[in-house]
């Protein structure tokens, strides 16, 4: 019989991350290649409403695994708990979203499972018992197409690779008993500082609005703001303007800074050096705006605008306004 | 013969190139420009060991060797010759003198804080009236009791405004020429000694060029290197090693020269494809690669034989001599590969040509140097 | 204290990669090989911490793979590190990062680390596995992507401020502990030439295979739960789409290629 898919249901401030909904379409298409079926976890205390989400989503069951010593991330515990899952719901396959958490988790739970791990996956698919899946590899210079075929197999997967679900259905929830002690709270979260203005962290951004040094000031990203705000996009910056203070460092994109997939790039007034490109180049559509017909950027771009940035710009948010009714 | 370098001379070389890229190259420009003197980048280098690179653990040396001290000086000197030449000075003009002919008392005193950058050194031959003619020196130093009282003025002297202590060679004899200097260890602080004129120089903007005015100093006799009347010897003998560290500084201006003209080549167009397609230009830089080269194996060479304690004097001019030779001809290359932009300040390469020049001047001119190649040559004339 | 520190050799991020002949390889020509950028973090972290305690802690480097690691082990020692361990063996070639880590684990357990430190991730696989893996294996506490690390009084426990998206997350851990290193820790220093010097005096201890409680068949290629099919280059994008016009024309063309063409908006 063939063994399920599980999908790791990160839960941040008490509810679903959105990811869990494009894990779940890709366990979906998954478990149709290789039969078995599709289950979420939910790992932690108060995690009620992120219960009540799983369980609409269009799988078979959602498991659940409480204690008190869950109520803060530690990886140790968690990946225990996990793992007392991943044998109560028979998965051969177990999905996380590459966040943060998601990888920590992924790495420490595939160990404990002795399970294969693919790390940050940008394609996968089953044929048979053999997960196949392709990765970036070299600050995504190249990428590897890889495959496992062992009895338990585990990956994480960037945002935005998969669509999202929705769903109205109503799973069955397994509470899936797990023995944690304080041993294995060695590590635990204990506080949590936000650091950004609640806005969408550019690595799950479906769309970014970045700006280089051309923007010339601090006060100037106002222009990339509005256009942002107009189209509901995450607003990123070139390492130079970050440098140069007009951006926090949080918006950084690049080799040093977050390596960001969205559907749609806005490059403004960036010139395209590989280290910039490194950090979104798998975007699916990259608009590059610059007053430099030669820089590097219009030839990794899909759309591009040879103009005055602080004349298109405006312009350009103007027309989404016409578009979207905003 | 090879020049396999060691794992050591290998991560001192690395290191030296990654601290000339990161720390040095960005504030190169400005610095030649404003003439301002890089003293935070001297003593992050001093703090790093490149200032103590042939003084020994006891001293608060690294005691890397010269072949290591030259590998270093090209990495530094490739990105802004004023701070090699401030490194080169340091190394071979005050701490090795110090190093051989000081007392234990003076080398005591003097070495640890010249190795880490503490101190920063210079060494003071030339006057307004003698140059290569080293001999010709006319400051006077007189004995009174167990001081001597020193006169005189000191001509082109590198980091003579910074520096905390001057190696200073005086006339202690005025019957014989050259058996009748002596050279002397002065502190900076010492009353009558004075900084005059700050030079304004065609090159090597950032390093400061000073007159040094010496009106009555006094300076104890026990800090004297070597013996009264031996200054003549300390300082050919000192030259020699100073030799090969200039010779170092214009092989890395040369390899600054070719790297910026591959770059230009690939670069800048001309009848629809990258100039570095014309054989013109190839040629140049055929002959610019071949003759840094050739010019760093010479100067890997001098530095062995020196590491070695074997004569070096023949090699270290040749290798001066060759070296300032090629690093002028890359550099006058150079521009005319950039054209129009070569002349320019928004390209690195009329600093460099600017920087290159002094290097057949300075540490014994061409013609001194060809002198003294031709007396190992031909000593059985004599 | 004592405290072990991962470290990787990977090429420089200026090396072009290109991929072999056989399409499952790096083409080794024309790449320069360096300590992991993110791994430099972790020796200058655990080299200040030794530096703050003033005791007698001691810095160990470790470093899996070929004869050339030993430059980053070099590295190591020259930037200060006290010892340095090679764990080479022809049997671990082949291995993913859960099959290294698990030798590395077995590596690092004799050593009594109290804690022990490596980057956030190598530059060259990317896969950020490795070090929560050992943690996995020694069965202790882990924090990654720190940006902050502060050790108790007593030594006995360590709070880490790890990002996380939108939010730091302070971690509290009890020694020993492993944490992955972030760019904004510390500021590397330079190996300094009496580093260097010194550094050629130190030993770099070996650790084969033979020296480790595991079999040939839980190793490299032999024990990989992965298998490598090919790599691949990008796959080129269709030649950019220029809009040509003055800027209300390009705007109003964007917009209406975005929507209608790419269908994005």
């Amino acid at each position: 019989m063939a063994k399920g898919v599980l999908v790791f249901g990160e839960v941040r401030g008490g509810a679903l991350k959105p990811i869990t909904r494009e894990l779940v379409s890709a366990a979906n298409q998954l478990a149709q290649a290789g039969g078995g079926s599709v289950a979420i976890a939910v790992i932690g205390e108060g995690a009620d409403a992120a219960v009540a989400e799983a369980k609409s989503l269009p799988v078979a069951k959602v498991f659940t695994a409480k204690h008190a010593l869950l109520a803060s991330y530690s990886s140790q515990a968690y990946a225990a708990a996990l793992a007392a899952v991943v044998t109560a719901a028979d998965a051969g396959i177990v999905l996380f979203g590459a966040t943060v958490t998601g990888r920590d988790l992924s790495a420490r739970t595939a160990a404990r499972c002795g399970a294969s791990l693919f790390a940050d996956c940008t394609e996968l698919s089953l044929v048979g018992d053999v997960l196949h899946v392709r990765r970036p590899v070299y600050s995504g210079k190249v990428y590897a197409e890889l495959e496992s075929s062992a009895p338990i197999q585990m990956a994480s997967i960037r945002p935005n690779v998969f669509p999202p679900v929705s769903g109205s259905g109503s799973a069955e929830v397994v509470d899936v008993p797990v023995q944690i002690d304080d041993a294995m709270l060695r590590g635990r979260v204990v506080e949590v500082v936000e650091t950004s203005t609640g806005a969408k962290d550019l690595t799950e951004a479906e769309v970014i609005v970045s700006g280089g040094r051309s923007l010339k000031s601090a006060e100037n990203f106002s222009i990339l703001e509005d256009l942002a705000k107009t189209i509901g996009a995450s607003v990123g910056a070139s390492r130079a303007a970050v440098d140069a203070g007009y951006r926090p460092h949080s918006a950084q994109v690049g080799q040093t800074g977050k390596v960001v997939n969205p559907r749609l790039y806005f490059a403004v007034g960036i010139s395209g050096a590989i280290q910039h490109l490194v950090g979104m180049r798998t975007s699916k559509v990259i608009v590059a705006i610059n007053k430099d017909e030669n820089a590097p950027i219009f030839q990794k771009a899909d759309y591009g605008i040879v103009g005055d940035l602080f004349d298109v710009v405006p312009k350009v948010t103007e027309e989404f306004k016409k578009l979207l009714g905003t | 013969m090879q020049f396999t370098l060691t794992d050591e001379q290998r991560m001192i070389q690395e290191t030296a190139r990654e601290f000339a890229d990161s720390e040095i190259a960005p504030v190169a420009d400005r610095h030649n420009r404003e003439g301002k003197f890089p003293l935070e980048i001297v003593k992050k280098l001093g703090k790093m060991g490149f200032l103590g690179m042939t003084v020994p653990e006891q001293y608060g040396g690294s005691h890397a060797g010269n072949l290591a001290l030259v590998i270093a000086l090209e990495e530094i000197n490739r990105v802004c010759a004023s701070t090699g030449v401030t490194m080169s000075v340091q190394n071979s003009l005050v701490n090795a003198p110090l190093l051989h002919w000081g007392s234990d008392d003076v080398k005591g005193r003097y070495l640890p804080r010249l190795a880490t950058g503490e101190f920063l050194g210079a060494y003071a031959l030339s006057e307004p009236g003698s140059g290569s003619d080293a001999a010709g020196l006319v400051t006077s130093a007189v004995r009174d009791g167990n001081d001597y009282v020193l006169n005189g003025t000191k001509n082109f002297i590198t980091t003579g405004k910074e520096a905390d202590v001057v190696l200073v060679l005086a006339r202690t004899d005025t019957s014989h020429k050259t058996r009748g200097i002596t050279a002397f260890v002065i502190d900076a602080g010492t009353p009558g000694f004075s900084v005059g004129k700050k030079e304004d120089k065609l090159g090597l903007r950032a390093s400061s060029t000073v007159q040094l005015i010496l009106e009555d100093a006094r300076v104890p006799a026990a800090n004297i290197l070597g013996e009264v009347g031996g200054g003549f010897k300390i300082a050919m003998h000192t030259l020699d090693g100073g030799r090969i560290g200039i010779a170092a500084q214009a092989v890395g201006i040369a390899e600054a020269c070719l790297q910026a003209s591959v770059k230009y080549a690939g670069e800048r167009e001309a009848f629809d494809q990258p100039i570095g397609k014309f054989q013109a230009i190839q040629f140049k830089i055929a002959d610019m690669a071949t003759r840094v080269e050739a010019a760093r194996l010479l100067v890997y060479n001098a530095a062995r034989l020196k590491d070695e304690g074997l004569p070096h004097g023949k090699e270290a001019a040749m290798a001066k001599l060759f070296a300032s030779e090629s690093a002028n001809a890359a550099a006058r290359e150079a521009v005319q590969i950039h054209g129009g932009a070569g002349y320019l300040e928004d390209f690195p390469v009329e600093r460099y040509f600017r920087d290159a020049r002094i290097t057949e001047i300075y540490e014994g001119t061409s013609e001194i140097q060809r002198i003294v190649i031709a007396r190992h040559i031909l000593k059985n004339l004599q | 204290m004592k405290i072990v520190v991962l470290v990787k050799s990977v090429p420089d991020t200026e090396s072009k990669i290109k991929i072999g002949a056989d399409g499952v390889s790096i083409d080794p020509a024309g790449i320069k090989f360096v300590m992991n950028p993110y791994d430099e973090y972790a020796v200058e972290e655990a080299l200040r911490i030794r530096e703050r305690l003033k005791d007698d802690t001691t810095v160990v480097a470790i470093s899996m793979g070929p004869d050339r690691v030993m430059d980053v082990l070099r590295t190591a020692l020259a930037m200060g590190a006290d010892d340095a361990v090679h764990v080479n063996d022809p049997a671990f070639a082949g291995g993913d990062a859960l099959g290294d880590a698990r030798v590395l684990a077995e590596a690092i357990r004799p050593l009594g680390a109290d804690l022990i430190l490596g980057g956030k991730q190598g530059i060259d696989d990317d896969a950020a596995t490795t070090c929560a893996a050992i943690a996995e294996f020694l069965g202790i506490p882990q924090a990654q992507i720190v940006t902050e690390l502060t050790l108790s009084d007593d030594h006995t426990r360590m709070r880490a401020r790890r990002r996380i998206e939108g939010a730091d997350e302070i971690v509290d851990m009890a020694l020993p502990a492993i944490v992955t290193c972030e760019k904004g820790l510390n500021e590397p220093r330079y190996a300094s030439l009496p580093g260097i010097m010194k550094a050629k005096k130190k030993e770099i201890r070996k650790v084969t295979l033979a020296d480790l409680p595991l079999k040939p068949e839980q190793v490299g290629a032999a024990g990989c739960l992965t298998k490598l099919i090919k790599y691949h280059t990008l796959p080129e994008r269709p030649p950019v789409k220029m809009i040509p016009g003055d800027a209300a024309a390009q705007a109003k063309e964007l917009v209406r290629l975005l929507r209608e063409e790419a269908k994005v908006i």
